[in-house]
């Protein structure tokens, strides 16, 4: 090993002085590489926004789509590409929580803290990380979609901004996972807990049946819950069957501005929450 | 350029640091010595910016540790227990604020030094314990910090792993590193530090030069186990001891403190051979941080141990 001319024959390495916020955006790029290389090497983790989508979409479609009978009529193809894309974002954001959980419990934190870098850049690099998936999991969900026969009809300009809303959603929902992960003892109890909240989330919507049978609390709770809205935004953008537009509920009738508010709601809480947590969490 | 007073920290009803003072010149090792739970890496996690403390101050290359963060931090290297591979190498350097192409450099550069270029694109759970920690050195050094913490460093590591740490902390230092270690061993710190400092219970109750401290705890061991008894053997072997040599009561087992030094065991079985004297076995234990502990404190290191103390590799709130 030829250590002798290591330090102090040569300069400490020094950054060349430059403005701060494009440090913090060039940590945030880092930080955003770094979690999407780990997803990418992690088969469980990525399988979940590219084969589960794929099956989920296959399964629910074929399987449900027979029996489900649309009020107001409608392919339900058509109905369900929406909602499977909803479910598929909604559960797939526990990924963050156990992401962040991970790093937490594996030291690379103390690592990141020891360095001169923005503390923030591992909650926004896990945020747009996780974005990212999010987009890859709407590709694919949206390319089987059209592979079995779901079409939009709308606009181009009304179909992006479907997917938009959707990604908004999965971005602001992301935050709120990433306090999960934040105030979990490990990525097991992360996954659990992540699953106990978010799949009922997924699941008492409009997302893969109407809501027009459903027990009548459990309708409320669809009617209003924030999946509902972006779902039936969706289909209103995309001009997709869209039974939702019946309820009087305020979000069914507004689904588009209601699913905004949503997130923007999410966002405003769970983003300086998680910031908080975090830095509760690595200060002591 | 390390320097500290008072450094108090609490966590909850457990006193980990109770308010330790630590000096450590630039281009001199300090280690730091005591057993698992003293307060060693709550120490090392105040002066590394991961703590904050609750009493004392403490500055590292000039800056206060709470209120210059940012600066000890552009300052400093730490080797935390944690995973690295070349791709980690470059994203530390590039956290550090150097530019990709920079980065890469340097990671390409460290890899090659520390013998890991040809393992560096390799899975990082194929590494060996040893492979680990030159890595994790490595991932210290990045932006070739004046000011380095080590913890634990060959804690974990079989023999040969060891000695090749030492030699790699070694060529470090003589390029005029600052550097903090701590250890659970007093061959490391006697090894490798200038300075030593020993920690119980968050409290400094030993310091000095690694000679100084083993004057103070009465050097190395000399154990003789003869083949049957001799009355002679005792005074055979007075002029090794630097103390009384005790006999056992079946007069085969001899035991002496000595001053340590090469070769001495072979001395003390031709010295014997001499008188007629013949051994079955002769011994010469170095002091263990056991035997330091006991000088110093009257009780073995293990009653010592508290397992509260969060280490650096896993940050609890």
């Amino acid at each position: 090993m030829t250590l002798a001319t290591l330090p102090s024959a040569v300069p400490v390495l020094r950054p060349a002085p430059s403005r701060r916020l494009a440090r913090r955006f060039a940590d945030v790029i880092v930080l955003t590489g770094r979690n999407l290389v780990h997803i990418a090497r992690e088969p469980l983790q990525l399988s979940d926004v590219t084969i589960q989508p794929v099956l989920f979409t296959l399964l629910f479609v074929y399987v449900f789509g027979s029996g489900v009978v649309l009020p107001g009529g409608g392919s339900y193809t058509d109905f369900a590409i929406a909602g499977l894309l909803a479910l598929n974002l909604t559960t797939s954001a526990m990924g963050t929580a156990v992401g962040l959980s991970n790093d937490l419990n594996s030291g690379v934190i103390d690592r990141f803290r020891t360095l001169p870098m923005w503390r923030a850049a591992v909650l926004v690099g896990r945020s747009l990380a996780d974005l990212s998936t999010a987009a890859l999991c709407t590709l694919i969900v949206a390319l089987t979609g059209l592979v079995i026969g779901w079409r939009p009809d709308a606009s181009i300009p009304a179909v992006i901004g479907g997917f938009a809303l959707f990604l908004l959603f999965a971005y602001a929902l992301s935050w709120g996972c990433g306090c999960l992960g934040i105030v979990s003892k490990g990525p097991e109890s992360a996954q659990g807990v992540g699953l106990v909240i978010l799949f009922p989330l997924a699941i008492v919507s409009n997302g893969l049946v109407p809501t027009q049978r459903m027990p009548a609390v459990l309708r409320v709770i669809a009617d209003w819950n924030p999946v509902s809205a972006v779902t039936a935004a969706a289909r209103q953008l995309w001009g997709n069957p869209n039974p939702s537009a019946t309820i009087p509920a305020w979000p069914m009738q507004h689904p588009v501005a209601a699913s905004l508010l949503w997130s923007v709601a999410l966002l405003v809480i769970f983003a300086p929450l998680a910031t908080l947590l975090y830095r509760r969490r690595t200060t002591g | 350029m390390i320097e500290a007073e008072g450094l108090t920290k609490r966590y909850g009803p457990t006193v980990a640091l109770a308010g330790i003072d630590l000096q450590v010149p630039a281009g001199s090792i300090l280690g730091v010595l005591g057993p698992n739970g003293a307060g060693k890496t709550t120490a090392l996690r105040i002066l590394t910016t991961l703590s904050l403390p609750d009493d004392g101050w403490a500055r590292v290359a000039g800056y206060d540790v709470v209120r210059e963060a940012a600066a000890v931090q552009r300052n400093i290297g730490v080797t935390a227990q944690d995973a690295t591979v070349r791709q980690n190498l470059v994203m530390i350097g590039r956290l550090s604020g150097l530019r990709r192409r920079q980065a890469r450099a340097r990671a390409a550069e460290l890899l090659d030094q520390f013998d890991l270029a040809d393992a560096a694109d390799r899975m990082l759970r194929e590494y060996s314990g040893g492979m680990r920690r030159r890595l994790d050195l490595a991932a210290g050094l990045v932006t070739r910090p004046p000011v380095l913490f080590l913890d634990e460093p060959t804690t974990g590591l079989d023999p040969a792993s060891r000695l090749r740490m030492w030699n790699v902390i070694r060529e470090l230092v003589t390029g005029g590193v600052t550097l903090l270690l701590t250890t659970q061993y007093l061959d490391e710190a006697d090894e490798l530090a200038d300075r030593i400092v020993v920690i119980d219970h968050g409290h400094v109750i030993a310091e000095g030069t690694p000679a100084e401290l083993k004057t103070q705890t009465g050097g190395a061991r000399l154990e003789v186990t003869l083949t049957e008894a001799n009355p002679a053997a005792s005074g055979a072997l007075e002029p090794f001891a630097s103390g009384p040599v005790h006999v056992s009561q079946d007069g085969r087992r001899l035991r002496a403190p000595v001053r340590s030094g090469g070769g001495l065991a072979s001395t003390v079985v031709r010295a014997l051979d001499a008188a007629g004297i013949t051994v079955d076995d002769v011994e010469v234990h170095q002091p263990s941080l056991d035997d330091v502990f006991f000088a110093l404190t009257g009780r073995p290191a293990e009653l010592a141990e508290d397992r509260d103390e969060p280490s650096l590799e896993v940050a609890r709130s």
